[in-house]
Parts: C-alpha cells; sequence; structure tokens
C-alpha cells in the first residue's frame, strides 16, 4: 500500500464518523417516552377524549396548532369545529393546556425525546407546575 | 432505456418496499435485516474499495497545476494551485473537497456562427452541485438526532439554523427545498444537453433518482403523510443499540424511505458515488507539486544492475594504459 498511513488513518476517521451512533449509546437505555395524561382535569372529563383523535393528534397536533393560530390571529376565528362537529374554543392556554396542564410531562416528554424545540411558549405564557 | 431502467428500478423499489411492509408485513425484513446487512455492506465495501485503490501504484508524478511553481525567491508561488509543501496539498484538498474548486473551472465549448469557436466559464454544475453536496450533508447530520439519546446542541443549532424563517408546522428545512431542486436540475442537465445525455448511462441516472426518491419520501413523511415519530426513534435507537425492536403503527412510507436509504447504502461501495472516498485519492490533486525537488520513485521500479565507470576501468585499465587511453586510477 502506497501512503498506506494516511490512507488507514483516513478510514480511522471514516469508521469512527460512520460507526458513531453504535458507540456513542453505549450503555445507554432505550426509554420510550410515555407522555402523562393524568392531571386532574383530565380525570375529571367523562368522556377522555382530545379535540381530534389519538393517532390524529400525535401525528398533526403541530399542524392543527399552527392551524389554530392562524385562524385566531389572521381571521379572528376563536372556534374550531371538529370532525365530529363538536365545537372548542381556539385557545393554546384554555383549551389545550386547561387539559394537558403538565408541560414537563406531556409536552416535553417527546418534544424532548425527539430534540424538538417547538416555539409555542416563546410568546405564549407556560403553565406554572407546581405539582410534579 | 437508459433513462427510463433506472427510473423504472427506483419505482419498482418503492413497490417492493410497500408490498414488503404495506403487504406481506415483513417488518423485521425491512426495519432490521435488510439496514443492519445495508450498513455492514457500506462499511466493509467501502473500506474495501479504498484498500484496493490504496494499494495501486502511481508511477509518476502527477499533480495537476495551475499556478507559478516554486521557483527563484523574488517569484510568487501560488501556493494553493501549485502546492509545494504538505500544508499547500491541505489547502488544496480542502478546497476540491469542501467547494469543488476543479468543478469551478469548469468551462463550456460552444461553436457559434462563423463558425467560431467559444469557450465560455459554466457555473451551474458548480453551484448546483455544491448546493447538493452539502444540503445532503447537513440533512445526513440533523438525521444523527434519531440516532442519539441525548441530542448535543450542536446538531439542535444546525437544525435550528435550517429551520431559520420558521415556516409551518412542522417547520419548513431550507435543506430540503434546496435538495430537491438541485438534483432536479441535474437530473434535466442530463437531459437537456445532448453531449451529456449521450455520455450519460443508467448508472448515472440510477443515484439521481434514488436520492430523488429518498427525499420525496423524507418530505412526504415530514409534512404530508405523517408517520408516528416517537416510534421511528425508538426502532432506530433498537438499531443502533443492537437490541431491535418493531413499535407498531410507525407508517409504511417510513419503510419506503428507510428501504430506498437501505437500498443507496448497498449500492454505495460498488458505483459511482464512491468519489466520496475517491477525491482523496485523487493524485492530480492530492500530491505536491514539487517533481523538481523531490524525486518520486516509480514503483514499479525493480533492481537494474548497473555498471559504473569505475568497475568498467577496473576491468580493461591494463589494456586502456597500454593503448595510451587515459585512466582516472592509476
Amino acid at each position: 500500500m502506497y501512503n498506506g498511513g494516511k490512507i488507514i488513518a483516513g478510514m480511522l476517521v471514516f469508521l469512527a464518523f460512520f460507526t458513531f451512533p453504535f458507540y456513542y449509546n453505549l450503555g445507554k437505555a432505550n426509554a420510550r417516552p410515555e407522555p402523562k395524561l393524568n392531571t386532574p382535569v383530565i380525570q375529571q372529563l367523562a368522556e377522555k377524549k382530545c379535540v381530534e383523535s389519538r393517532d390524529f393528534m400525535r401525528a398533526e397536533h403541530m399542524q392543527l396548532l399552527n392551524d389554530w393560530r392562524d385562524s385566531v390571529v389572521r381571521d379572528n376565528n376563536r372556534i374550531y369545529k371538529n370532525r365530529e362537529g363538536k365545537e372548542f374554543s381556539i385557545s393554546l392556554q384554555n383549551t389545550c393546556m386547561n387539559c394537558h396542564s403538565n408541560k414537563k410531562e406531556f409536552c416535553d416528554k417527546c418534544h424532548n425525546y425527539m430534540a424538538v424545540k417547538p416555539y409555542c411558549f416563546s410568546c405564549h405564557i407556560e403553565p406554572k407546575e407546581n405539582k410534579s | 432505456m437508459k433513462i427510463l431502467l433506472p427510473f423504472v428500478a427506483v419505482i419498482a423499489l418503492v413497490f417492493l418496499a410497500y408490498a414488503g411492509v404495506g403487504v406481506a408485513k415483513l417488518h423485521f425484513l425491512f426495519g432490521v435485516v435488510l439496514p443492519y446487512a445495508a450498513i455492514a455492506v457500506f462499511i466493509f465495501g467501502f473500506i474495501y474499495r479504498m484498500f484496493i485503490w490504496g494499494k495501486s501504484p502511481v508511477p509518476f508524478s502527477i499533480p495537476t497545476t495551475a499556478g507559478q511553481q516554486k521557483s527563484f525567491p523574488w517569484i510568487k508561488q501560488n501556493k494553493l494551485d501549485n502546492p509545494s509543501s504538505t500544508l499547500g496539498v491541505i489547502g488544496r484538498m480542502a478546497l476540491e473537497v469542501l467547494l469543488f474548486r476543479s468543478l469551478f473551472r469548469n468551462t463550456k465549448t460552444e461553436l457559434r456562427d462563423g463558425p467560431v469557436l467559444s469557450y465560455g466559464s459554466e457555473k451551474f454544475l458548480w453551484a448546483a452541485g455544491l448546493a447538493f453536496h452539502w444540503s445532503f450533508l447537513i440533512i445526513f447530520v440533523r438525521h444523527f438526532r434519531f440516532f442519539m439519546q441525548d441530542v448535543p446542541v450542536v446538531l439542535q443549532m444546525i437544525e435550528g439554523a435550517d429551520s431559520f424563517f420558521q415556516v409551518g408546522a412542522p417547520l419548513l428545512y431550507l435543506t430540503d427545498v434546496v435538495l430537491v431542486a438541485a438534483v432536479t436540475f441535474l437530473v434535466f442537465r442530463r437531459l437537456a444537453m445532448p453531449l451529456i445525455k449521450y455520455i450519460s448511462l443508467p448508472a448515472d441516472y440510477f443515484p439521481l433518482f434514488l436520492i430523488l426518491g429518498i427525499a420525496i419520501t423524507g418530505i412526504l413523511m415530514r409534512y404530508v403523510t405523517k408517520v408516528h415519530i416517537v416510534g421511528v426513534k425508538e426502532l432506530v435507537m433498537g438499531l443502533v443499540s443492537f437490541s431491535p425492536v418493531i413499535p407498531d403503527g410507525i407508517g409504511v412510507i417510513f419503510y419506503i424511505h428507510l428501504f430506498l436509504v437501505s437500498t443507496l447504502l448497498l449500492y454505495f461501495p460498488m458505483s459511482k458515488l464512491m468519489h466520496f472516498g475517491g477525491v482523496f485519492l485523487s493524485p492530480t490533486r492530492n500530491m505536491p507539486a514539487n517533481s523538481r525537488e523531490v524525486r518520486h520513485v516509480n514503483p514499479w521500479n525493480y533492481p537494474v544492475h548497473v555498471h559504473t565507470y569505475e568497475e568498467y576501468e577496473n576491468d580493461f585499465r591494463d589494456k586502456m594504459k597500454k593503448a595510451g587511453l587515459p585512466v582516472e586510477k592509476e
């Protein structure tokens, strides 16, 4: 091998870069986040259901929140009609966070796991969480 | 046919993954076995190719130059385009690898009325190539948030910069747009220019279509038909910690994306994509232009038996003296 030292050094860098996830996560538990739904308000609900179905909310909540924002801020429309025809007041603080008052145990669980940083609370007031 | 074949091949791969996961429910094969196989082939195949290339001798000192060579002290040397030291070579290689400097010098030839042959600067290939490669790198690095339990701040900063304009939700990544635009340009370039079209082979179109397929499935997954993203990370983390899991309800489009990426990794070591490693082994770029200072020894040279003049004189000294010829040693 000609210039073997340099080529082998290059290959080691290549190897270190592409196998990085395999050794970086050694000894770290692969813990799936479990967002908690046991806030007092949710427990008192007769029908434990969000504004849309669970699967829809899981996949589309960011889109829904974005649409809600546009609806309120641009069209001055504060009423949301869901797929079942039920009406909700469009408000992050008074509708969403009323039930999901546990931001740290609900929102942040998955967002931290996925390293997503939504900018909701750079304008809105974060809920005060005394209870853990 | 040269264009249709790779196009149909990529479409077939998409349908294969759809049939395999959506219909035949082979989640484990497409989610665990194939990705592992692809990563192994990629890493070992890459190293094998580089090893083979590293073994081939370079018989001549063949750096190409585009500037003044090191000469008398009062003549200014172009240290990047005609480097004579290792540092200069590193500089030239860095410009080559990171900014595609030799592609920047690309010229186009045109036969105009007259007939006049004219040469002009051609920067579109360079610009689109640079946009494509950098977007691809940033997208690749960004994906590491799926591969790490605690995502470092650096990655989050890259992501923040990439989604700087905060368009829509989830935030639109600039690199997604740039990559698709650049790859599309690179495809149309091959189709629109007759000379380029003539020399393009299925092996030129296939990677373009494949990467376009990967980008489109990825974009669909993020912005249109959403997948269960926490499940995706769980699956990936299972793979990298060698305890594979198949979470429920991820969505077929993720498996199509993963299958196309696996195909890319499998295909990588046996295709033109090896220019990733090959660019570092370009002798015209990575050799210092010091052929007047340092003798380049051809590694093929075998030891030649040399009969020096001294030995010749030793053999014939007496006869030379008798004939009256001058000798160096008495």
